[in-house]
């Protein structure tokens, strides 16, 4: 693991870790906050706190009768081997896909169908359910993703490299989380490609022309 | 004025607004805590024996106290969040079930029994009420584990009794801000808002592991 190498500074928000906490946000979201929770200690012991919180809020819930039987049944269950457990997936140890997107990416960077989306920029829509988006991101080093702003709340997960945009320089581990009002024009720093997770729970607006074209057929 | 009234129709036919940033977020107010009762550090160690008696012999009476106190606050959760009383007795039995098949995984240093249960009943409710692929952040390389310090886990129950008495004395608006937050009525940031939790100390222990852990693997 290369965590302790990592100096993040771009960390998820209390929504965020209230909602993976709950299990109420989309699984593109929960997908983002798992990754970044596998590569950063801070928010592993943030989530933490707040599953400690839903713990709490669940024994304050006046309690609902369970069925007569209730018990009976579910030592049946245990008794009949029902739910046993999956054996954990294997997971490569020196990825640049941390282990909750193996599960979703299979293959290292080069090996997978990139789309190209432009100026350089290649992308990857990974397939989950739900009303929001992730894909993966390539960014060429020194390249710039089109200005564009955001309707609801977009993610921005690094992978690998880094980029700079009009708030901060994001590296490896960090996330940046925008919305609405933000409208920005990210920059891969020089030295290596930029690979970046992207989840977004509403289409991005591009400024000018030709990228809004472009966005009919590249589908972001 | 023709302008005007096209914007604001405009504006009116998008839909809500989700916003997960920082924007909104107000500092968390720092709450003097109470000291936790020998009475309530018992009641919550209790549970932890009983899940080492259900983990170590397969005990049925540990599990039937188990299930008498949380089975109904499961079902309780499952149904808040949406989930026919059918479906969250069902699946309420499964989180249980759950609880005996996991009981080896559980650490008192990490997480209650109360924390520990609800990230079970928190996970049923994804794969059966959302049917959704989970992904979930990779466990850390531990290793082969000793027995979980005593002092760090009666420690740790009694934090997060604190955090559960701070939750009931909070002004009744504040706490139902909060439980819709995790009954997923409320998809906003507003639950950062002004709820005074005393957090900050489970994190910290669960950040102390984890740096002792790094520094013992290097």
């Amino acid at each position: 693991m290369m965590n302790d190498m990592k100096q993040i500074k771009h960390h998820l928000t209390e929504p965020l870790l209230i909602g993976y906490a709950a299990g109420t946000l989309p699984e593109a979201f929960n997908l983002v906050v798992a990754t970044h929770i596998t590569m950063c200690d801070t928010c592993r012991a943030a989530l933490a706190e707040y599953e400690a919180v839903g713990g709490e809020v669940m024994l304050e819930s006046n309690p609902v009768d369970v069925a007569e039987d209730a018990l009976a049944a579910t030592l049946a269950m245990i008794d009949g081997g029902a739910l046993q457990q999956k054996p954990a997936p294997v997971r490569a140890r020196d990825s640049v896909f941390p282990g909750p997107l193996q599960d979703y990416v299979s293959g290292d960077i080069d090996s997978l169908k990139w789309r190209k989306v432009g100026g350089g920029v290649s992308q990857l829509v990974l397939d989950t359910d739900g009303d929001a988006s992730v894909r993966l991101l390539r960014i060429p080093a020194g390249t710039a993703v089109p200005d564009h702003g955001h309707r609801g709340t977009e993610l921005t997960l690094v992978l690998q490299g880094a980029f700079t945009d009009e708030e901060d320089r994001f590296g490896a581990g960090d996330v940046e989380v925008a919305n609405e009002d933000l409208h920005h024009t990210p920059v891969a720093e020089e030295g290596m490609d930029c690979i970046c997770l992207a989840a977004t729970d509403a289409p991005l607006r591009f400024n000018g022309l030709m990228p809004r074209i472009a966005q009919k057929f590249i589908g972001i | 004025m023709l302008t005007e009234t096209n914007t604001l129709t405009k504006a009116d036919a998008l839909p809500p607004v989700v916003t997960y940033g920082e924007a909104n977020a107000l500092p968390l107010r720092k709450v003097r805590k109470k000291q936790v009762t020998p009475e309530a550090t018992a009641k919550r160690m209790a549970w932890v024996v009983q899940v080492y008696a259900v983990r170590d012999s397969k005990d049925r009476k540990a599990f039937a106290e188990l299930f008498g106190y949380f089975a109904p606050r499961v079902k309780s959760f499952l149904m808040k969040s949406g989930a026919s009383p059918d479906l969250a007795e069902e699946c309420t039995q499964e989180v249980m079930a759950t609880l005996w098949n996991k009981a080896h995984q559980f650490d008192p240093t990490k997480a209650s029994v109360s924390t520990w249960i609800f990230t079970i009943a928190r996970n049923r409710k994804i794969d059966i009420l959302r049917k959704q692929r989970r992904p979930e952040p990779e466990d850390l390389p531990w290793g082969p584990e000793a027995e979980p310090d005593q002092a760090e886990a009666i420690g740790l129950q009694q934090e997060t009794e604190q955090l559960g008495q701070a939750l009931a004395t909070l002004p009744e608006e504040q706490r139902k801000l909060i439980e819709r937050a995790y009954f997923g009525e409320l998809s906003h940031s507003q639950i950062a808002a002004e709820t005074g939790l005393p957090l900050g100390t489970i994190k910290s222990r669960i950040r102390l592991a984890l740096d002792r852990l790094r520094h013992a693997m290097k």
